[in-house]
């Protein structure tokens, strides 16, 4: 926050999470902002680099990269609630994308849910109690000539079948 | 000017509107949501879509949003069309469809814009039977309440509160269907005009918290045209009130003055009306027995007074500046003019009296609060705006806007396309140039910053004074980064094309007052166009300017020497003005105290005999505000209505009974036209104010103006708990406006005086549409008030001020001493609002300021208590500091209930730190 502000800002209290960037997330944010012309440029970048170090975007982050940025931190909320990919609960080891869109939807989309649902125990959304995958779906990977297709992790995986597919997350431990 | 046809009708429209602003600008409705006439189009919401045909012989044509279209000359429009028709209703009904059915239990519901549009579009059955997404609510502080369900993402609140006002911590979050507008967690809304956003909101997300407490439909208020008396700006507002209580303060759109919006203190600062430790029985103190009050019946109170005032030797008045033109002028009339003080500290008075030169016999007009936006540089020495005239703060912001205006205006992007403004401009502003003593809230539109005592303050604008004009007074020993600041400001201020100078009374400097007459000249002798606003500190420091009298240390000399036995204190803490000690000795020494107050002020619980004064809510009567602009605020309720032992009358009417009553004759005045036209008569300067607003005869068709809308309901049975026969309404001698909801309240005749706004379709407060010249224009009937300064005659040409050549020294910086600057608070520095119980919970605790450096060096940690010695006085403040106070000063808040006046720009001693 601009500091020209607390003398009347501290009047108001609120309560903020206790939370502290590391200094590799300072250090990378500081780089990226210096990339741009208006700090807000880098407000997806820096919600990328908290999320790539930790998983997820915990609350304490949003104030920490506003901070850095010089922005309101309502204008760093507002980007990290828009955008699905910014998670902001925590999220299993391996991130699982799944593509609902209509291509792999016809090339048998359900088959693939369902196996992941029964094999992992999990609904779209939800995260395994071991913390290894969480679920979640996604509407196009730009990968429509080869559905049904997701992604784990950084991995496009293509013409998924549901007998293999448990072979194909084994890889990831 | 271009000429367009609607549904087969020609009209002439302004050329530079957009489609839906011409609409609404000839009087047909479209409805909207996103679109408000202060903020511009963004084309969100759909709803205000119309069919626009190629030409004459197109049949087919196509939905266009009007709010995004310009309008082109002969042009075919169709707002009936069936398409169009249909096309809107089912806008209306997605938008409906997560909105909760929950109008009964709304607070929006009666002035809902919501609902209007509901209505207009003809949407009246539900077909969706599903699930309604639903949100939590925060909790937003003592001001604003929040139902997120209700929203319908219209944007309007982030795009006032964020890119209206500046405010940073309200935004928008979630995308798609699921988009909540709130904080990023909960806690108090920290910008100074949250309250707009219950009007700007167009349905019940942003309510009123404080109306919510006492709450009461619009259509059984019962409101009264009023002037805010919270600070010199003269905010046009619509108090409502029912069952003898205030209960809510709308907006009143007046085009030159505050049009759409309101500051915090303005809106939730009302409180002190209701506040039942007011007095409102006469009370007669006897001397013999401390503290046992006598109430007395009116008749009686006057015959005490009289009395003892006939016995005294040499009575005197001390009237106020946060009292009417009338009462003060009723005051005088009793006392003489030579017995007559303003009741303002000899210093103010002195600082008010030249204003009022400078801006009669200076080189620049005066802006109206509106006007303040179209200015392309301004320039603000010594006032932390936000705080002292929070309104003005807000024009300020839009001047700074303005610059992205002009970006626009080369590209020929239409003002009203915000968006695209706002993209092209990307954050590029009109140079605004700050000299405060601390940070501000103004601190993120300035291009510069200077930090310095009231005097380095006046020296930077007597500098920047010379650096525009040789010939004006150069400032010796200046350092170089204040010359560069100085050298780089007047360059840019030279390309301006009508720059603004605002300072005023807060520092309490006369010489900052001086370097901006010098500035405003040097514009003048520059060539610039420019203008000059000049902020007195409280509703009508300026008429009592106008009005003159005696300083108020003049009338506590004459107590204290006893060269007057007898006083009568017209609506006025002393208290808060001079030294406890002086205002003791003057008080002592007198005989007899009158008070005439609504408030128990310190000075009131020291009087004789006390005699209960009408709020705003409760008189009526002319305040001048810093512009000079003479308003009339009108009497909402009568009180005995509700609580027939009330003796609360306006200080003007109890002053001219006693004054009668002396005199053993008839009463002269019985309405307020005739104080008004007294004092109009006997003080020149103050002739305009009889046409401050029409006279007590003036009707409407035959008719008075309604206070109530005509759905006013429960009157029968208002006062049933007191007697089921109903009373006859109290009648209202001193206006044209009626206790009553029999009376006009349309929009057909143009008129000023605009007690609710409302007209058939349209409750919210978007019904102003219906008075307006244009959407966001002036009232049809011209807006409000009236200037008294450039009126023919008083403003000569020609006769500009000469320069001032008291440049005061530099700053002598000291190891063991500081000076004491005043910091000032919207909640907090005004006495009536920090009444008001909301307020209370958002005004500081007292505190000393302490530059960074300074309280570094005296290796103080932020969380210390700081014993302050200053002069006499003691205090054990908590510290905070600040990041811009200059060093060698410290900053205490002015104007705190139970803090000593006289510690401003004395030296302080930081004796040591108690550990907390």
């Amino acid at each position: 926050m601009d500091n020209s502000r607390h003398l009347y800002a501290d009047l108001i209290s609120s309560d903020r999470p206790a939370f502290a960037l590391s200094d590799e997330e300072r250090e990378e944010i500081i780089e990226e902002k210096g990339h741009y012309e208006n700090p807000r440029a880098a407000s997806i970048e820096a919600l990328k680099i908290v999320q790539h170090h930790r998983g997820w975007v915990p609350d304490g982050a949003i104030p920490a990269i506003a901070e850095l940025l010089g922005i309101p931190g309502s204008d760093v909320e507002g980007v990290a609630t828009f955008y699905s990919q910014i998670f902001r609960q925590p999220v299993g080891r391996h991130v699982i994308r799944l593509c609902d869109s209509m291509t792999c939807y016809i090339n048998g989309y359900e088959a693939i849910r369902e196996r992941l649902k029964s094999e992992l125990g999990i609904v779209p959304g939800q995260t395994t109690t071991d913390e290894r995958f969480t679920l979640i779906p996604v509407c196009c990977l730009g990968n429509c000539d080869k559905g049904p297709t997701m992604m784990v992790d950084d991995d496009t995986h293509s013409h998924l079948d549901a007998e293999t597919l448990m072979s194909v997350l084994e890889a990831y431990k | 000017m271009a000429t367009i046809h609607i549904d087969g009708k020609d009209y002439e429209v302004d050329g530079s509107d957009n489609l839906l602003q011409a609409c609404l600008s000839l009087g047909l409705d479209v409805p909207y949501f996103c679109w408000h006439p202060a903020l511009g189009s963004v084309g969100a919401c759909r709803q205000c879509a119309v069919k626009q045909y190629r030409d004459k012989d197109d049949t087919r044509g196509m939905l266009v949003m009007s709010c995004m279209t310009g309008i082109k000359d002969d042009s075919y429009i169709s707002i009936d069309d069936a398409e169009a028709v249909e096309f809107r209703e089912s806008v209306i009904e997605w938008l409906m469809s997560n909105h909760p059915h929950d109008c009964p239990v709304c607070e929006e519901g009666g002035h809902c814009h919501l609902q209007d549009m509901t209505v207009m579009t003809g949407h009246d059955r539900r077909r969706y039977r599903f699930t309604k997404r639903t949100h939590e609510n925060q909790y937003l502080g003592p001001f604003i309440a929040h139902e997120m369900n209700r929203c319908i993402s219209c944007y309007r609140c982030v795009r006032f509160y964020k890119d209206y006002a500046g405010g940073t911590d309200l935004g928008v979050f979630g995308a798609h269907d699921n988009v909540y507008f709130g904080r990023t967690t909960d806690g108090v809304l920290e910008s100074e005009f949250s309250g707009n956003l219950t009007e700007v909101c167009p349905t019940g997300v942003f309510t009123d918290q404080t109306h919510s407490d006492h709450y009461t439909r619009k259509w059984d208020l019962q409101f009264a045209p009023s002037i805010c008396h919270g600070c010199s700006s003269g905010c046009n507002i619509s108090p409502g009130e029912r069952y003898g209580e205030v209960r809510r303060i709308e907006n009143r759109y007046n085009g030159a003055v505050n049009h759409y919006f309101l500051c915090d203190r303005g809106r939730f600062g009302y409180g002190y009306v209701n506040n039942a430790d007011r007095p409102r029985l006469a009370l007669l103190r006897d001397a013999d027995a401390e503290d046992v009050d006598i109430t007395l019946s009116v008749d009686a109170a006057l015959d005490r007074a009289a009395e003892r005032l006939k016995r005294a030797r040499r009575v005197i008045g001390i009237g106020s500046p946060r009292a009417s033109l009338e009462s003060n002028y009723a005051l005088r009339e009793l006392v003489g003019v030579d017995n007559f003080s303003t009741g303002i500290e000899a210093g103010e008075l002195e600082r008010l009296a030249l204003m009022q030169r400078i801006l009669r016999e200076g080189a620049l007009p005066i802006p109206s609060l509106r006007d303040i936006e179209s200015h392309d540089a301004v320039v603000v020495l010594g006032e932390d705006l936000t705080q002292t005239a929070a309104r003005v703060a807000l024009s300020v912001r839009q001047a700074a806007q303005g610059g992205a205006l002009s970006l626009a205006a080369e590209q020929r992007i239409p003002e009203w396309h915000v968006n695209a403004v706002n993209t092209l401009a990307q954050g590029r502003k009109n140079p605004v140039y700050l000299a405060t003593v601390a940070e501000t809230k103004l601190d993120d539109i300035a291009r510069e910053t200077f930090h310095g005592t009231p005097d380095e303050i006046a020296r930077f604008g007597f500098a920047l004074a010379h650096a525009l004009d040789d010939s004006a007074p150069m400032v010796g020993d200046l350092d170089d980064a204040t010359l560069g600041l100085v050298g780089e400001i007047a360059s840019t201020l030279k390309s301006a094309k009508r720059p603004l100078i605002i300072a005023g009374e807060s520092l309490r400097s006369i010489a900052v007052l001086r370097a901006a007459a010098n500035l405003a000249r040097a514009f003048n002798q520059a060539g610039l166009q420019g203008s000059l606003s000049l902020i007195s500190a409280e509703a009508n420091s300026t008429g009592l300017a106008m009005l003159g009298g005696e300083s108020l240390d003049w009338a506590l000399k004459t107590l204290t020497r006893q060269d007057a036995d007898a006083v009568i204190v017209l609506e006025n803490d002393l208290y808060r003005r001079l030294p406890a000690k002086r205002v003791d000795e003057a008080l002592d020494a007198c005989e007899t105290l009158l008070v005439i107050d609504h408030q128990p002020t310190p000075t009131c619980r020291r009087a004789d005999i006390v005699l209960p004064a009408a709020t705003f809510a409760e008189g009526d009567g002319t305040l001048v505000s810093s512009e000079g602009r003479a308003q009339r605020f009108f009497q909402v309720y009568d009180p005995a209505y509700y609580r027939p032992d009330d003796q609360t009358h306006e200080a003007w009417r109890w002053l001219h009974a006693l004054h009668t009553t002396i005199e053993s004759r008839p009463i002269d005045w019985t309405q307020l036209d005739e104080v008004t036209r007294a004092c109009a008569e006997s003080v020149p300067v103050l002739a305009g104010i009889t046409d401050a607003a029409p006279s007590a005869s003036f009707r409407i068709k035959g008719q008075k103006i309604a206070r109530s809308p005509h759905r006013s309901s429960g009157r029968t049975a208002m006062r049933a708990n007191i007697s089921v026969v109903e009373p006859r309404q109290p009648q209202d001698i001193d206006s044209a406006l009626a206790f009553s909801m029999e009376g006009y309240s349309g929009t057909a005749v143009a008129r000023q005086q605009v007690p609710f706004a409302w007209a058939p379709g349209w409750n919210s407060p978007q019904a102003w549409n219906k008075f307006q010249d244009e959407v966001g224009g002036s009232l049809r009937a011209g807006d409000p008030g009236v200037r008294l300064i450039d009126q023919p005659g008083t403003r000569g040409e020609g006769r500009p001020l000469a320069y001032f050549s008291e440049v005061p020294s530099a700053f002598q910086l000291y190891h063991d001493r500081w000076q004491v600057v005043p910091l000032y608070h919207l909640f907090g520095s005004e006495e009536t609002s920090a009444k008001a119980k909301p307020v209370q919970e958002r005004m500081p605790e007292p505190y000393l300021a302490l530059g960074i450096t300074d309280a570094e060096a005296l290796g103080l940690n932020p969380d210390a208590k700081v014993r302050v010695n200053i002069g006499k006085h003691e205090l054990l403040l908590p510290l905070k500091i600040s990041s811009r106070l200059r060093r060698g000063t410290v900053g205490i808040p002015r104007g705190l209930p139970d803090m000593p006046v006289e510690i401003f720009g004395e030296w302080a001693r930081l004796e040591q730190e108690v550990r907390a």
